[in-house]
């Protein structure tokens, strides 16, 4: 079967640092993968690659065996791509509902003379409740984001991003910022987004919720793959350990 | 009678002028500080033709095509700049149009063109097409407003980034937004030149761009119907009142800053507020 995203061997250079070397990465259909990684490991430099913000000096990125590179990021995301991003940038002049009901119009607003003459919303904001509901957000529907608490926010990233039916959904550090029962809550939904047949890429810190909902860790270390595949295999690995808490570690 | 159909007239190609701006300010966020430049191409364009003997109705067109061409030229050039340094930019744009006419002897040089032929509209017939053009810019506008693509044009002024991030193509929908208000601008220059029957590079300089920023902001950016009032308004105010004509740019910066400091959303914002208000105590 072919893969959903193949990252190949990227190298990403700023000035004399090397943030990301020589790093592969493969994700199959229905994988729900823990990207791991100390501060500074470069996992936000490839997730950038991965979106086409930061343009890598080697290596290949392909999207169901199409190559990424040379896009920008709105051709990625009608490529498949979907992201919900770490800071929370919701569209504060519009209500949750708005924000997501864009999303869902991306048949209308890919060519603009299509969006000029069309007017009907009713099925995007159909649509759009729906996401809203299964985020957990129904009774927010129609508040507008700056009234609103970071889960909330954060939620919406998520159903933004399930708006534009991805193939495969990058969700960089969803739990930051939240406490422990709302970080529980919404990995639970990553965990039964995967489980529909969502595949999911997910940046995080908390090892803790990783380790609970992931089959499936890669780990970075100074820009390098350190280790990928099933996740308590990997986080028990010496080389792992030593990484997160630096130092040896004595058998 | 005449002097009422001046007013008219002046007030219906201010509105178009005001309400082109207000597509690409006031729509899809992208501030212009150079606007009047487009207009001044529109009328030296119809100035130049018809003194070639083109009649009137024949150079609309193409003025409206020579603003727009420019203003995918500006839109393409202003597309990987923001914020303030779109608003410099477009300000270069205002200074280098005066510039550059100003040595162009087929254009008339420093002293312009004047002496252009009436159209042969009459001058009611003329009052009555110019208000027909701004009414059906006006309209115009509200369909786009509520069509997808002002839903569009919302995100893109809400916060771009976000909008690419949604998969949505910002440039495109940027360069839309400035061929349509420029090619709207030329309109409004077009009868500019016909209503004033004279033409010079003064006409269309940085005061100019101002004063019609001036417009939609007081009126509300992005209100169709305020962006209207406040160019109607503010248009014939220096026509009617002595006082405001000697201190155009002191009452209309006056004007500009008061609803910067305590109504950034302008006549329409406050109309708003107060509807609100007085439907919330009943």
């Amino acid at each position: 079967m072919q893969p959903v995203l193949e990252v190949k061997n990227v190298t990403v250079r700023f000035g004399g640092v090397t943030a990301v070397d020589n790093a592969s990465l493969t994700i199959n259909r229905g994988d729900l993968i823990g990207f791991v990684g100390p501060n500074g490991a470069g996992k936000t430099t490839l997730m950038r690659v991965i979106t086409g913000i930061v343009k890598p000096q080697e290596g290949e990125v392909l999207l169901e065996g199409g190559s990424l590179l040379g896009m920008s990021i709105n051709q990625r995301i009608r490529a498949g791509l979907a992201l919900a991003q770490q800071i929370v940038q919701p569209l504060r002049a519009m209500t949750l509902l708005e924000n997501v009901a864009l999303a869902c119009g991306a048949a209308k607003t890919s060519n603009p003379l299509v969006a000029m003459r069309s007017f009907d919303r009713s099925a995007e904001n159909q649509r759009a409740m729906e996401l809203l509901t299964r985020v957990g957000l129904k009774d927010a529907a129609h508040s507008e984001p700056s009234k609103l608490p970071l889960g909330y926010l954060k939620r919406l990233e998520v159903a933004r991003a399930l708006a534009l039916n991805p193939k495969l959904l990058l969700l960089d550090e969803p739990l930051a910022g939240l406490n422990q029962s709302e970080a529980q809550s919404l990995a639970d939904l990553i965990k039964t987004l995967n489980a529909d047949g969502l595949t999911i890429l997910l940046i995080e810190h908390n090892l803790r919720e990783v380790m609970r909902i992931c089959p499936q860790v890669y780990v970075q270390e100074l820009g390098r793959s350190l280790a990928f595949g099933p996740a308590k295999e990997i986080m028990a690995r010496p080389d792992v350990i030593r990484a997160y808490l630096g130092g040896t570690v004595d058998a | 009678m005449a002097y009422e159909i001046t007013l008219i007239t002046s007030m219906a190609i201010s509105v178009l002028f005001a309400l082109s701006l207000n597509f690409i300010t006031g729509f899809c966020g992208q501030i212009s500080l150079g606007h009047a430049a487009f207009m001044g191409v529109g009328a030296y364009t119809t100035a130049a033709m018809m003194k070639a003997g083109v009649p009137f109705i024949a150079t609309i067109p193409v003025a409206a095509v020579l603003a727009g061409c420019l203003g995918v030229l500006v839109g393409i050039a202003s597309l990987r700049v923001r914020h303030d340094f779109l608003a410099i930019t477009t300000m270069g744009v205002v200074f280098l149009f005066v510039g550059i006419v100003r040595q162009q002897d087929f254009l008339g040089g420093e002293i312009g063109i004047s002496g252009i032929q009436a159209s042969s509209f009459g001058r009611i017939g003329f009052m009555a097409f110019c208000l027909l053009l701004a009414a059906a810019f006006a309209v115009f506008s509200l369909v786009i407003k509520r069509s997808w693509m002002g839903f569009v044009f919302d995100s893109i002024a809400d916060n771009e980034d976000v909008s690419r991030v949604l998969g949505i193509d910002v440039s495109k929908y940027k360069l839309i937004a400035f061929v349509v208000g420029t090619a709207a601008a030329g309109v409004a220059g077009s009868l500019y030149a016909q209503q004033f029957r004279f033409v010079g590079p003064d006409s269309f300089g940085f005061v100019e761009s101002v004063s019609v920023l001036a417009m939609v902001i007081v009126g509300g950016i992005g209100s169709v119907w305020g962006v209207a009032v406040a160019a109607a308004g503010l248009s014939v105010m220096p026509l009617m009142i002595q006082f405001v004509d000697d201190y155009k740019i002191l009452v209309y910066s006056a004007l500009l800053f008061s609803m910067m400091r305590w109504a950034p959303d302008g006549l329409a914002g406050i109309v708003n507020r107060s509807v609100k208000r007085i439907r919330r105590r009943s």
